[in-house]
């Protein structure tokens, strides 16, 4: 069988360094700006950082992929422009997009250049994804987590292009590029300034008993008791009410990470041609091991053996992991 | 000229209460275009479909327009024939809420739906060009990018629709949170979501009112109220004013917009008059002037919506 391509996050040039390596065999990453969808303080590149990044990486015959792929507002779409232009002269081997002008200017402009179709394009469907490729030449689609691993194969096979699907990190419940939880709480948007929960307007506060509320905004999104670890406030894995329900809960999911090392050798199978590891905004620790684990049990499968994966659970979300949508309908 | 129009019912109300509301719409609203269709959850869309050609008829016969929505979410076999059904339809307008529905109907005309990422002027003209000729823009976009969309729309010939008034529909997921909160999954949800004709209420851990849960779908507990903005929108080139359907008196809420894009209603006296309509949940106007979603800007006499 042949290795899928292990597409690794870069959220600053250190890291970038780091996930080279540690085995990449792509690294993706983002100006410091609203054209990314990890627009947060402290991450990202600025174009000097990215021109020696490209070298490292290309040196080291590792690809790099350039995330363009938030939705420019009217009357700016300039900035995301000079993004990809800035890229191209770089020698970025891909750029990421999901707005349909983005693609549209790198069909035209920069018709060497691969193009691959964000996440946040939300395309679902072989009809979605048929309709990029024709209208751009989108050569790869990063899938939506909303999919069981059949569905995944039965796309494989009714599309002109590769597939690129998440196997490890966040695991984001909303379909992405169709949430403005953000913006309807923080008046920044998702899909136009790249942000999910800014820190900014992130708080913790205890109270006498030793609680922990988190808040996004003016709005309260979990609180734990002194025995718990209080989260990160991100909207959808926060707890409330509702009259159905007696106490909290959490409505759409719980504060966990997607795993999908044991399921490596099924979606092998199913066609995927590259497997995507969430987390720019992580530490160089955290690139470094899940990466290295990542390597190994990639070219494991691919030689047919047993997959013998370090255990990545210290490094998850709420220390808690999940298959999510890929194992099984029951997850919907 | 403005129309006044009738967003898709995003709810899961029985087949007789839609074909009853629909009724009283076709005689008494003065709304010019209705959608029609199941956009949220294809498990709901059986329920219906055989009362499409006599709804879509009262409708008509009282004067307005119908345009079929597609579904906002496709992934399962039956979604895509769905949307491939939907889009072989000849003798309706068509509203696109998924890429999908773009393969099928490229070089036709069509209207683009708010499920649509169409945040700028480009991407509108690239789908302008391959046959979309009227767009309902995303909930989330600030009035400064309306103009600027206005604007391009205006020199292509193109029109543009923005939603007034219901709540702002803000995530779509795989996952019924419906099913979910009555520990059920979506295969096995035996229709839950139909005891919250308006959405099911999400309260934070401190007692605030937060969202409204609709199977996939998650809107604001707030309701959208533009009514203050009516002359603003209509000054940068809105032409089109959505109302999204929700239990009350939807008659009276499309006079009370209608009367106050003809002005002869204070922007003041309309206001009182919706306020008197007693929907379950302040207004918001935030997404229009740029800030979040759920405040409301200018009406500091109000009471907060939090």
């Amino acid at each position: 069988m042949t290795a899928p391509e292990l597409v690794c996050p870069a959220g600053t040039p250190a890291a970038l360094r780091t996930a080279v390596d540690a085995g990449a065999d792509a690294v993706y990453c983002g100006f410091q700006n609203a054209t990314n969808a990890r627009n947060f303080p402290g991450l990202n590149f600025s174009t000097a950082e990215l021109e020696k990044s490209v070298v490292y990486a290309h040196a080291h015959r590792t690809k790099v992929l350039l995330a363009v792929n938030t939705f420019p507002p009217a009357g700016q779409t300039s900035l995301w422009k000079d993004a990809v232009d800035t890229g191209a002269r770089l020698g970025v081997d891909a750029f990421i997009v999901a707005d349909i002008a983005v693609a549209q200017y790198i069909a035209l402009n920069h018709p060497d250049i691969r193009l691959h179709l964000s996440v946040q394009a939300a395309a679902s469907n072989p009809e979605s994804i048929k309709y990029y490729c024709r209208e751009f030449g989108v050569k790869r689609v990063v899938l939506p987590r909303i999919l069981t691993v059949p569905e995944i194969r039965a796309i494989a096979g009714e599309i002109p292009c590769e597939i690129e699907t998440f196997i490890f990190g966040n695991h984001g419940l909303m379909v992405e590029g169709r949430c403005s939880l953000t913006n309807y709480v923080t008046g920044l948007s998702t899909n136009l300034d790249g942000v999910c929960s800014p820190a900014a307007q992130v708080e913790y506060t205890q109270d006498v008993s030793g609680n922990t509320s988190t808040r996004l905004g003016a709005f309260t999104i979990d609180c734990v008791s002194c025995a718990e670890t209080a989260g990160y406030p991100t909207i959808c894995k926060g707890r409330y009410t509702t009259p159905a329900r007696d106490g909290g809960y959490y409505a759409f999911e719980e504060p966990i990470s997607l795993n999908l090392a044991s399921m490596l050798p099924e979606l092998m199978a199913a066609g995927v041609n590259a497997l995507k590891i969430e987390g720019r905004q992580r530490s160089r620790a955290y690139v470094k091991k899940v990466v290295s684990a990542f390597r190994q049990a990639v070219d494991q499968v691919a030689q047919g053996k047993e997959v013998q994966l370090a255990n990545l659970l210290s490094l998850t979300e709420g220390q808690k992991e999940t298959q999510g949508a890929f194992k099984s309908k029951t997850w919907r | 000229m403005t129309r006044l129009t009738l967003g898709p019912i995003l709810f899961h109300w029985p087949a007789q209460q839609k074909i009853d509301f629909y009724a009283k719409i076709a005689d008494e609203a003065p709304i010019d275009t209705v959608y029609l269709g199941e956009v949220i959850c294809s498990k709901r869309a059986p329920f219906f479909e055989q009362h499409y050609a006599k709804v879509t008829e009262r409708l008509e016969r009282g004067g307005k327009k119908v345009v079929f929505a597609s579904l906002a979410e496709v992934m399962l076999k039956r979604e895509r024939k769905m949307t491939e059904g939907l889009c072989d339809m000849q003798d309706h307008e068509i509203e696109v809420n998924d890429t999908s529905a773009l393969l099928h109907l490229s070089g036709r005309p069509h209207r683009i739906g708010p499920y649509m990422n169409v945040y700028n002027e480009e991407t509108m003209a690239y789908l302008a060009g391959r046959g979309a000729t009227h767009f309902s823009l995303p909930i989330e976009l600030p009035g400064k990018a309306v103009e600027v969309l206005c604007q391009h729309a205006a020199r292509l010939g193109l029109s543009i629709e923005v939603q007034v008034f219901g709540r702002a529909s803000l995530a779509l997921s795989a996952r019924c949170y419906h099913a979910r909160a009555h520990s059920r999954i979506k295969d096995n949800c035996q229709f839950v979501c139909e005891q919250d004709p308006d959405g099911m209420p999400l309260k934070t851990l401190s007692g605030q009112d937060f969202l409204a849960i609709n199977g996939i779908q998650t809107l604001s507990h707030t309701c959208l109220n533009l009514l203050a903005e009516l002359d603003q929108l209509t000054d940068v080139g809105v032409s089109d004013f959505r109302l999204v359907p929700h239990t009350q008196d939807m008659v009276g809420v499309a006079q009370i917009f209608r009367a106050a894009l003809d002005r002869e209603l204070s922007a003041e006296d309309a206001e009182n008059k919706l306020g008197a309509k007693q929907f379950p949940a302040p207004f918001s106007n935030g997404f229009w002037h740029g800030q979040p979603g759920h405040v409301r800007v200018g009406r500091s006499h109000d009471s907060p919506s939090i």
